[in-house]
């Protein structure tokens, strides 16, 4: 018997459909309603779970009341377990704690119906590596974490329950909400999910397929280690790739912070850009980045402790890229975006850039602002 | 008992017409393996014996055969007659869907065309089976002078001064190209400087791992808006350290780079040189030449363009043709003509040596020869223009289907081939590329989608020859449009399909399991025990 | 004289001007040079091509090629003993039947559905393959069996991460040129010498050559000379207390009688398939085989296909497909990821049906025949004056050396005599193996009858007077 676990954030991306940016935070959500808000969210978990239970017939659900879950499973046809209770609104903490308890309970997968903010809560309480799946429901999605529609996400938890899905680590970005409404885009790279992805169903026959992930990455990794020079500094960005490069040195790395490592070691650790500063007055340096999230950011997203004076002072021609061509595909090979908050800097990054997508592979992609 | 009274005579009882879709079903033994049809003592052919007195003469000939050599148990092939081989491989044959048995437009980029059974038939002589490739020249003149004759004819048809063709199919000719490359770099003195190969998203794989395989390092130029190889990124890409471009044109895509000389001479300009890959040349026969776009080696597929059957897989052939500046690094030998007879010339000290055993595949060499001379220089324009006309009519056909597009060049023509997407049908009813694909052989037709990486999402590559008719085109569109309908309506029925194919849905979790795979019945039976 | 234009061509259903008329006028054309609008001017073919006159109908076709062909004599004709990588032995009727099949020669690159006969035919060739090598993991074929030694050698530098291969000094020079220069970017290759009264490898050379640089330790068994290797455990146990890989190069008609290398410690085996069920064709009737042990790291650098058996959702029935497709090589040495393309399926296919109809019966006496026909023939060639075999001590498969020295004749004169004769004597080895003076390597199979034989040895007895 396959158990999912649902949580719907009613409120994710309500405040989007009324005009209002972003949805946290009790005041927003009771404007929102006000002004006669529908929870889309609600209705995209029921597309999902309609999905799911054609796909796999043999589903047990488990969720919380009412608008976090019961009435999709209702809407689906399904009999829900309900566990626990919530008051009137609800809130980041009944994520979180809808999140532990299905976790505690075993389930195979959990679902979640959200934006940003909710998958941020999911991977705050989330035990390491257990399987999870969004299904999108906000406003506009940095985080790579979610299906691209409610149809898929409940074909990919069918297919993953049947054995058929393998999982991938995908980042959570945390968009700051204040500052979105007040115009400025700014996200941290908050941490990562386990997420089902599709396998082809059957491979073409006529060439190999592209290596998984993983291996594509330490393949990277092999490439960058051999082209490193004694004396000069790393600025390793954050992401799952550049990981690999301080996994291959046998390096500790911080997911989403900014590491530098120099002559095969860590020298700093999630540093601050005044700190990487500071360090570029006493050695030459380099930066190893690759893109974040779902939206292809280069720089501006998830990495802005490499900010524009790092990267004016490192210089464009030290600036090392590297990405799986996996992660490209996903953006559809469209053009990598930089978004510093330098104009001048943003301009200097536009243009191509030869991506590190192997050993001895490149892959010449452009860059824009 | 009375006998019915007999109908008065009339007209005959009419057959309805067909439906119009074909009510195919495939061949379907359920045939065991191989070992499971074995029975003890059961032989198919017997080996002939030597002579009673040869024999005593021979005396022990395993006397000075250490122990490690001599094998101790028999191996354990199947013991069968020789009719029960057979019957098991003609029913295995039936259960296969190549050109001659069905619209084999779906295998788009292999250039599915008719194979002329004549051919095939005259290379079975034993004028050419039973010809030992060390035998004196003077006893092969008739293969060496279709050897010399098929080089000609390529390289008038690609503009270049020498064709080899001592490859064995299209990868090992992309291979052979890039072996020259590093060999003329080499005789340069810039064989270390030079370690860079350029290519793109939507050149054949073998492009980028032939010269990965050669020592070089690979950029991939991806696509431009328009589907193009992106001419910025080649910019940005060359360098001094660039060795070559290795193109092709038209890409998968369909859509002929007209930019295609800028990307040859600023690659040029950087003192690399430029490998066209043209299995995609059954458009383009006639039209417009290798060497006219300024290119320094090209290949072509026999098993593509030049009509060799495909053999489930190979034999093929593939030829390249090159320049005169770099024709001292072909591979020996060369085929010559002294103006009485042929013979080969193995004098050649920067070649690159051998690509292969002896001089190429023999068979499919001329089998490409007499297609060539079957049609000649009117024929094969027709052959491109044909081709070129049933891809555009295809394609159509294909774009009022609900659910599907030929992302890139809006309103272009393609040449012979077309990458489509059912991108739009995925998103509005869950049903993806392949499983279309699988649908497609319960009428008796499959479909490929496209090479990895899919850049075009749920893609969908269809190479229309002009070996199939304005019918054949309609029928395939038909089954096309009945499927992507089903996708609307009832789409479950693709999702489990085939239903009419030899075998149904595979469970593929074993293929990926090192525990589980088993590459052999032996390997499969030892897992299973345990 | 142009050829006049026919009212259509049979290969090109659409060119009956009316329904291109048609179809031009369904896509809106006034005619194709619509569709090449986009090909710059510069490079458009202004003129005709410039190609033979064509032969429009199929009488004509196969009257002209049927000419060419009278051109060639074949061993059906002359009495051959040519080998040295290539074989004459006997193709069975059923193997030329299957082959010629139209289903199986029209098919390409189906799915494991509607190409299921395809996938099961393959499938079977490796199993019997396997059967064979006494080895659970055999490929697809690929194009050939210098191919599969350069991948054997390649997988071998992956899997250890060393540089360095040592083959035998007597390996085909061939088959050495193009391994050299295919796995140049990873491997360099170090010949180690032979016993010139053997030909046997020199032990004590290899155990001096061999270090911790040393992928992989090659040898042929049985030699492009002929002879076999009586060394292979030995050699297999120096290269493994190396660290090491083993890596054999069989001929898989001789595993009826000799021990496939897996019993003597083989790690990875190479070949080409040729002489099961392939007509010569003029040297285009290779495929190359790669097998090894069922382990992840020998599998993992397969860059070959790899089929598989597997169950499908109905009970009972078999289904095929690739295993661990998504296999890459990403050591650091790692300096290729080969490819994988159209290479030799239907030869694959057919020595499957050879093996079947052989059965371990008919692989036991054809191997031990063979070696029967060779002993003959070198005790009467011994007893011709002037003319004797090298190697002498060492056994022998389906291939011996003759030298001519004390004939005062070279090889090439004595092969032009026997030619007269309408013999094809064995291949001239006085350029590649001059220490071996003015010799050339036959090549005997189960074909040859004791009276062909003897008119060999008798022509040569004429010949050296």
């Amino acid at each position: 018997m396959n158990r999912i676990g649902l949580i719907v954030n009613p409120l994710a991306g309500i405040g989007g459909r009324v005009g209002l940016k972003g949805s946290d935070g009790i005041e927003i959500q009771r404007r929102a309603l006000e002004l006669g808000a529908v929870p889309e969210s609600i209705q995209r978990a029921t597309l999902s779970l309609i999905q799911l239970s054609q796909a796999a017939s043999q589903v047990e659900v488990f969720t919380f009341p009412r608008e976090m879950g019961e009435m999709s499973a209702h809407e689906a046809g399904l009999t829900p377990m309900v566990i626990d209770e919530t008051g009137d609104l609800t809130t980041a903490e009944d994520t979180r704690r809808a999140v532990r308890e299905m976790s505690g309970l075993g389930v195979d997968l959990i679902l979640f119906a959200g934006g940003d903010g909710t998958a941020r809560d999911v991977c705050s309480a989330i035990p390491a590596q257990f399987p999870c799946l969004g299904i999108p429901a906000g406003v506009k999605i940095h985080s790579a974490v979610y299906a691209t529609n409610p149809n898929h996400a409940g074909e990919l938890a069918g297919m993953y329950l049947h054995g058929r899905a393998h999982l991938r680590e995908a980042e959570v970005l945390d968009l700051d909400e204040d500052a979105y409404r007040d115009g400025r885009v700014s996200t941290r790279f908050y941490g990562t999910l386990h997420v089902p992805f599709r396998p082809l169903l059957l491979q073409n026959q006529k060439a190999p397929s592209p290596a998984s992930e993983a291996r594509q990455a330490e393949a990277i990794a092999a490439d960058v280690i051999e082209g490193m020079q004694s004396g000069i500094a790393y600025i390793l960005g954050p992401g799952t790739t550049t990981r690999a490069i301080a996994q291959a040195l046998n390096v500790e790395k911080t997911l989403v912070g900014v590491d530098v490592l120099r002559d095969g070691k860590l020298i700093a650790m999630d540093v601050t850009q005044k700190q990487l500063l500071d360090m570029l007055e006493t050695m030459p340096a380099r930066i190893i980045v690759t893109p974040i999230g779902g939206q292809g950011f280069l720089f501006g997203r998830g990495n802005q402790q490499i900010g524009p004076e790092v990267i004016r002072k490192v210089g464009r021609e030290n600036i090392i890229v590297v990405s799986t061509s996996a992660k490209l595909q996903a953006l559809r090979l469209q053009p990598l975006l930089v978004d510093t908050g330098d104009a001048e800097v943003d301009a200097l990054l536009t243009g191509y850039f030869n991506i590190i997508t192997g050993y001895k592979e490149r892959m010449a992609y452009k860059v824009i602002s | 008992m009375t006998h019915a009274t007999p109908k008065k005579p009339g007209a005959p009882k009419p057959v309805a017409p067909k439906p119009a879709l074909r009510r195919f079903h495939q061949a379907s033994w359920d045939e065991p393996v191989i070992f499971e049809l074995s029975s003890a003592g059961q032989r198919g052919v017997l080996p002939p014996e030597p002579e009673a007195d040869l024999v005593e003469a021979a005396g022990d000939v395993f006397d000075n055969l250490p122990a490690s050599l001599k094998r101790k148990t028999a191996p354990a092939l199947p013991e069968m007659s020789q009719l029960h081989v057979l019957r098991h491989y003609m029913r295995m044959s039936q259960e296969n869907l190549g050109v001659d048995l069905n619209i084999d437009i779906g295998q788009g980029t292999c250039t599915m065309k008719y194979s002329p059974k004549v051919n095939d038939q005259l290379a079975r002589s034993h004028k050419l089976t039973e010809l030992h490739p060390l035998q004196p020249l003077s006893t092969v003149q008739g293969i060496l002078e279709v050897m010399y004759r098929l080089e000609e004819m390529l390289k008038e048809i690609s503009g270049m001064d020498r064709v080899t063709l001592q490859p064995g199919a299209g990868s090992a000719a992309i291979y052979t190209n890039v072996a020259m490359i590093r060999a003329y770099h080499e005789s340069r003195g810039e064989g270390k400087k030079r370690d860079e190969v350029i290519t793109s998203s939507f050149s054949h794989p073998s492009n980028g791992a032939a010269a990965k395989v050669a020592g070089y390092k690979i950029i991939t130029l991806p696509p431009d808006a328009d589907g193009y190889p992106d001419f910025e990124a080649l910019k940005a890409a060359v360098s001094e350290r660039t060795a070559a471009l290795l193109i092709t044109n038209p890409e998968d895509t369909g859509i002929f780079n007209a930019r295609i000389l800028e990307f040859v001479d600023l690659v040029h300009a950087a003192g690399g040189l430029c490998s066209y890959d043209q299995a995609n040349a059954n458009g383009l026969l006639g039209i417009t030449r290798a060497r006219d776009a300024g290119f320094d080696v090209c290949h072509f597929n026999l098993h593509k363009t030049f009509s060799t059957p495909h053999g489930s897989g190979g034999p093929a052939a593939g030829a390249c043709g090159v320049t005169k500046e770099m024709a001292p690094f072909l591979p020996t030998p060369t085929v010559e003509f002294d103006g009485t007879s042929y013979y080969f010339d193995t004098n050649r000290p920067q070649s690159i040596g051998k690509i292969r055993p002896w001089y190429g595949m023999a068979g499919n060499i001329f089998k490409a020869y007499a297609w060539i001379m079957s049609l000649g220089a009117d024929g094969l324009r027709e052959v491109s223009e044909i081709a070129v006309l049933n891809n555009n009519y295809l394609l159509n056909k294909v774009l009022e289907i609900r659910g599907a597009s030929a992302p890139y060049a809006k309103g272009k023509r393609r040449i012979e081939q077309v990458r489509y997407s059912w991108e739009q049908l995925t998103s509005d009813t869950g049903v993806h590329s392949e499983e279309i694909g699988f649908r497609a052989a319960d009428f008796g037709t499959h479909y490929w989608t496209s090479h990895h990486p899919f850049v075009v999402p749920e893609p969908m590559t269809l190479e229309p020859t002009e070996s199939y008719s304005r019918e054949d085109l309609d029928e395939y569109i038909a089954i096309l449009k009945h499927i992507a309908n089903e996708a609307y309506t009832n789409p479950e029925i693709i999702h489990t399909a085939p239903h009419n194919s030899t075998i149904h849905k595979i469970d593929q979790e074993s293929f990926d399991d090192p525990e589980a795979w088993a590459v052999t019945w032996r390997a499969y039976k030892r897992k299973l025990k345990k | 004289m142009t050829t006049k234009k026919p009212s259509m061509y049979p290969y090109i259903p659409n060119s009956v001007p009316a329904t291109k008329e048609a179809m031009l006028k369904a896509v809106n054309a006034k005619s194709v040079e619509e569709f090449y609008a986009d090909i710059p001017d510069a490079i458009r073919l202004k003129r005709r091509m410039n190609l033979p006159e064509p032969l429009l109908s199929e009488a004509a076709l196969v009257r002209h090629l049927e000419g060419l062909l009278s051109r060639n004599k074949s061993t059906r004709e002359v009495l051959s003993f040519l080998g040295a990588g290539c074989a004459g032995h006997y193709v069975p009727a059923v193997c030329d039947e299957v082959n010629s099949r139209s289903e199986f020669l029209t098919a390409y690159a189906g799915e494991p559905y509607e190409d299921h006969g395809r996938f099961q035919a393959l499938f079977e060739y490796e199993s019997m393959m396997a059967e064979l090598l006494n080895m659970d993991v055999v490929n697809v074929p690929v194009y050939d069996g210098f191919q599969a030694t350069g991948t054997a050698l390649r997988m071998a530098g992956r899997i250890t991460g060393r540089n360095v291969a040592l083959v035998p000094a007597t390996m085909m020079p061939d088959k050495l040129s193009k391994v050299r220069d295919y796995v140049k970017p990873d491997l360099q290759v170090e010949l180690v010498p032979f016993d010139p009264s053997t030909g046997l490898m020199d032990l004590k050379a290899l155990k001096k050559q061999i270090n911790a640089q040393t992928a992989a330790v090659f040898i042929e068994n049985p030699s492009y000379l002929g002879f076999l290797e009586t060394q292979a455990e030995e050699i297999g146990r120096v290269a493994h207390e190396n660290g090491a890989i083993f890596v054999v190069g069989v001929d898989p008609i001789s595993l009826g009688v000799i021990n496939p290398p897996a019993e003597y410690g083989g790690d990875i085996v190479c070949g080409d398939i040729q002489p099961l069920g392939i007509h010569m064709n003029y040297g285009g009737g290779h495929a190359g085989f790669i097998a090894s042990r069922d382990e992840e790291k020998f599998v993992m650098e397969f860059p070959s296909r790899l089929f598989g058996v597997a169950t499908t959702c109905v009970e009972g029935e078999y289904g095929f497909g690739d295993v661990a497709y998504e296999r890459t090589s990403f050591a650091v040495r790692e300096q290729g990821k080969e490819w994988v393309g159209t290479a030799s399926a239907l030869w694959g296919i057919t020595a499957g049906v050879y093996l079947a109809l052989m059965g371990p019966q008919g692989m036991l006496e054809l191997g031990q025949g063979i070696m029967q026909r060779v002993r003959y023939a070198v005790k009467k060639l011994n007893q011709v004056p002037g003319v004797k075999t090298h190697f002498p001590n060492t056994p022998h498969f389906k291939e011996f050396v003759v030298n001519f020295d004390k004939t005062g004749m070279t090889v090439q004169q004595i092969n032009q005599a026997l030619h007269e004769k309408g013999i094809f004597g064995g291949k001239d080895l006085s350029a590649e193996f001059p220490s071996l003076g003015q010799s050339a390597v036959y090549c005997v199979t189960e074909v040859h009858t004791q009276a062909d034989i003897d008119r060999l040895v008798n022509a040569i007895k004429e010949v050296v007077k």
